[in-house]
């Protein structure tokens, strides 16, 4: 029962727009009922749907790479003290600039040809933080004690990094890219905006050429699909992280 | 010859000493128990002879080679992610053995332990005394000449304190190795040792050295004996007078 709960608010919020549109006669440009948003996503589906699968793929590659560069780096900070002080502060700029302030300077690197790449460099940004500052505070979190039985056996400095602090890292890795996947999606969105190019035609696409056309319902049945994919990525994502950590444990 | 020898050291953490000075040495094949108050610097002077740490002053001189020393702490200290064998094998791998002869040689220490048959078992699956036997077969897979146990049984009811303390002697008759364990238990330090050391309160110097007669492994009713309650008294007295000094 209560878990109908949620569901049933938004169909009562629904029912409230729809009667609230017809009574008051709000203009379908301004404010479309839910069932023109349903006939819009109806009509525009297989494009929404295609559209919703490219911005799905730059998050997708971007979140490889960042998961890849994140990793790498912070092994590098686990080998060395060195390039730890060297690397961290550098990866916090990466934290705190903002996408859309370097979204301009991307695309013209990246060649007016291929903004295609800009989206994946801006999406990688996003996602690369949670997953390094995880993979940063996991590897430095094996029990003190287990450090000091590979200082006893002479492990080397990669056998600790990949016996002991990359599997004693896995809860902070999964949970690092949890939060970097839906960092990817949010920022391929955003840098979709940002370029506002014709040439990748994702959801963000489909939403500022809607808008463009006063196709307000348009608009709304892309941010339904959106908001979709996005819930569907967290699920994902939580049954993985769920999944990894019960083989962590052993149960 | 000594196996381990520290000569007038002292440890310094932060502000205060917290061992020392210390000179102590530890013969091949002997069993010898560290008790003190807490703060006393008993597992420090473990780390010490493990060479896990270097005093600030004095000196440390240590005949076993790398792998000749094995410890085990107050928690079993596993890696969740491996099996216990996987575990009670990683020594082995570490200093380059094939990962057959690793597992093997595990299989047979898990079955000194009492633990053939869990080789697949994760930490997790395993109970308190269960996991600290598979700490102690880790310990064992190298054939150390020196075994340090720093409070190893602490976290455990008292019968599997009692079983296990005669499993270690048992293991110890076995191979014979060097073993210094750290204990606030009075009795399991007598029980288990043939010679106990008695550290005052922090910065910890030797407030007695008391040899326990009687044969090793210990008879049953061992701590019934007349023998045993006076030395037993003895360490008591000593820790009381330290933990005054």
């Amino acid at each position: 029962m209560s878990r109908l709960a949620p569901l049933v608010l938004l169909a009562l919020l629904l029912a409230a727009w729809e009667i609230a549109c017809r009574a008051m006669q709000v203009p379908a440009y301004f404010l479309p009922a839910p069932s023109a948003v349903a006939i819009a996503l109806g009509e525009h589906f297989p494009t929404l749907v295609r559209a919703a699968g490219q911005t799905l793929s730059t998050a997708v590659i971007a979140l490889v790479i960042a998961s890849l560069i994140a990793q790498a780096l912070a092994v590098l900070t686990a080998l060395s003290p060195l390039l730890d002080r060297a690397i961290r502060p550098l990866a916090s700029v990466v934290q705190v600039t903002p996408v859309v302030a370097i979204a301009p300077l991307l695309l013209i690197w990246a060649g007016l040809d291929h903004p295609g790449r800009a989206l994946v460099a801006l999406a990688v940004l996003v996602a690369f933080f949670p997953i390094f500052s995880g993979a940063v505070s996991g590897l430095r979190s094996a029990d003190p004690d287990l450090e000091r039985l590979f200082t006893l056996y002479g492990a080397g400095r990669w056998q600790r990094v990949t016996r002991l602090r990359l599997p004693a890292a896995v809860p902070f890795l999964l949970e690092g890219h949890k939060v970097g996947a839906g960092l990817a999606l949010i920022g391929a969105v955003v840098a979709e905006f940002g370029a506002g190019s014709g040439k990748v035609q994702g959801l963000a696409w489909q939403m500022l050429d809607a808008g463009n056309k006063l196709q307000t319902a348009r608009m709304i049945a892309a941010l339904v699909v959106l908001g979709a994919m996005g819930v569907a990525l967290h699920a994902l994502l939580e049954a993985v992280e769920r999944t990894g950590l019960r083989w962590w444990r052993g149960r | 010859m000594s196996l381990a020898a520290l000569k007038d050291v002292e440890v310094e953490y932060g502000a205060g000493r917290a061992l020392g000075p210390v000179s102590l040495e530890i013969g091949a094949g002997e069993t010898v128990a560290l008790v003190g108050p807490s703060g006393c610097g008993k597992s420090t002077a473990l780390r010490l002879l493990a060479g896990l740490e270097a005093p600030e002053r004095g000196s440390v001189t240590l005949a076993t080679a790398r792998g000749e020393t094995a410890v085990v702490f107050q928690a079993p200290t596993l890696a969740s992610w491996l099996s216990a064998q996987a575990n009670v094998a990683l020594p082995l791998e570490l200093a380059g053995a094939s990962q057959n002869e690793a597992s093997r040689k595990a299989s047979q220490a898990l079955a000194r332990v009492g633990l053939a048959g869990a080789e697949a078992k994760r930490p997790v699956q395993l109970s308190g005394g269960m996991a600290m036997r598979v700490s102690l077969a880790r310990a064992l897979v190298t054939e150390p000449k020196l075994l340090l146990l720093d409070e190893p049984f602490a976290a455990l009811d008292e019968i599997t304190r009692r079983t296990l303390a005669d499993d270690v002697l048992a293991l110890w008759a076995a191979s014979r190795p060097a073993i210094v364990f750290v204990t606030h238990n009075v009795e399991e330090a007598v029980y288990m040792a043939s010679r106990v050391i008695v550290l005052t309160r922090g910065p910890g110097r030797i407030a007695a050295d008391i040899a326990v007669p009687g044969p090793m492994p210990r008879p049953p009713h061992f701590r019934t004996e007349a023998s045993f309650r006076s030395v037993a008294e003895a360490v008591s007295d000593a820790l009381a007078q330290g933990v005054a000094a």
